[in-house]
């Protein structure tokens, strides 16, 4: 690892103004992916502002038709919070299988967001359920915040602070795990909202998270398992890596979704 | 260089480090703890799970300064004197290790489960160890050992 300078910021604002008036300052959340990056030599912030003891960050908020869950919210936490476990089980159950119980003890979901990795399973919540994502300066649709292979419209240092989820009529998310990271091969998630069906995939696109029209377009003519799985999504744009290749993941989309239109009912 | 001061296995502990201080380098190198071990140095083999606040983490993945104040137990916090811990023992006696390098992450990442689900299937089990990696054992007998265990636990 280079060197940096350490610092726990008190308050979100604080945190901002520490990261604007370093050199190169980075926010940082639970670490999960940054530590690792930095350790590996990928990145070489000037300063990490730990935002792990801002209590305004942590928290879910039930609102009218919608949940939302404040950026240093933990995995284990949201998998365990019981407006997210009766509002939006799949959001649940999807926090409750992202990495291994070590990385949900510390990992947040505002963290993971702002990181945007392509194979992260929060991306496909967040573009599936239309979620909103709020920073200390804006409100972000969430067509508007992916921005390709870890990449989002953030600038520098603005800070996200909470995710607000419309609270989806049925939703369920499916993945593929790569079996050592945990990773998703492929993830989708699959939901009817306010009638809108919307199917987002992470795990396969070259370009992070995106949602898959044709499935879309298959489950709004008939909501069933056949209808998703008898959809042939083309490879075109799709990793191809030692973990699978592009025609493989493919072929997992349709039949993840599938299992997702089951799961949700 | 930031002055980082926790409880390990109880006893108070204060040192001035680096801030890329990685919370096992500071166990090991600092405090000479060397049960907890690292192992592939990238989040994925659970070697070095330690708890935190009771809760288990991988020590290879946090800084030393990101748990200042909190109350760490490491594998050398289990054993009371020479009498091993129930799942120590339990892992003794099912024969849960081979080579022994992944075992004192599997005990501390046991015990979380434990302490969450005192009664666990081997389906809980064998979810839970998806952050704990072996390459000798195939897994059987951890499993056997951790749900030998949280029954000792039990009493």
């Amino acid at each position: 690892m280079y060197e940096f300078n350490y610092q726990k910021a008190n308050s979100a604002a604080d945190a901002v103004q520490a990261v604007n008036s370093s050199d190169d300052g980075q926010f940082l959340a639970g670490g999960m992916t940054l530590i690792p990056t930095i350790k590996q030599r990928l990145a070489q912030p000037s300063d990490l502002i730990d935002l792990a003891g801002i209590n305004d960050l942590v928290g879910v908020e039930e609102g009218e038709g919608s949940v939302t869950i404040k950026a240093m919210t933990r995995h284990v936490d949201v998998a365990n919070n019981d407006i997210v476990k009766s509002k939006i089980p799949a959001l649940a159950n999807l926090a409750d299988n992202i990495g291994d119980p070590q990385v949900r003890n510390r990992g947040t979901i505002g963290g993971s967001l702002a990181n945007n990795d392509p194979a992260a399973d929060y991306p496909a919540a967040v573009l599936g359920l239309n979620a909103t994502i709020i920073t200390n300066t804006r409100e972000i649709i969430a067509e508007d915040y992916f921005d390709g292979m870890f990449t989002t419209s953030l600038e520098e240092g603005e800070l996200v602070t909470a995710v607000r989820f419309p609270i989806p009529d049925k939703a369920a998310y499916t993945k593929f795990p790569n079996p050592a990271s945990r990773y998703a091969l492929v993830g989708v998630m699959v939901a009817q909202t306010n009638g809108e069906i919307r199917v987002a995939v992470t795990g396969a696109g070259q370009d992070g998270v995106f949602r898959a029209s044709d499935i879309e377009s298959a489950l709004s003519g008939s909501w069933t398992v056949d209808a998703a799985k008898d959809v042939k999504m083309s490879d075109e744009g799709l990793n191809s890596d030692i973990h699978a290749s592009a025609d493989y993941r493919a072929h997992l989309i349709s039949v993840m979704a599938s299992r997702a239109v089951a799961a949700a009912g | 260089m930031p002055t980082v001061s926790m409880t390990v296995n109880g006893k108070s502990v204060s040192a001035d480090v680096e801030s890329r201080t990685l919370l096992v380098q500071y166990l090991r190198e600092h405090l000479g703890l060397t049960g907890t071990h690292v192992g592939c140095d990238t989040s994925q083999c659970g070697a070095c799970v330690v708890h935190v606040n009771g809760e288990s983490l991988k020590s290879c993945t946090v800084l030393a300064a990101q748990v200042e104040g909190a109350d760490l137990t490491t594998i050398e916090g289990l054993a009371n004197g020479d009498e091993l811990h129930p799942m120590q023992e339990a892992f003794r006696e099912n024969h849960g290790l081979q080579c022994g390098f992944c075992t004192p992450g599997m005990v501390m990442s046991a015990l979380d489960l434990v302490q969450k689900n005192s009664d666990p299937s081997e389906q809980d089990v064998r979810e839970w160890l998806e952050g704990n990696l072996c390459r000798c054992t195939g897994y059987h007998n951890i499993v056997k050992s951790i749900l030998a265990g949280a029954q000792a636990l039990k009493g």
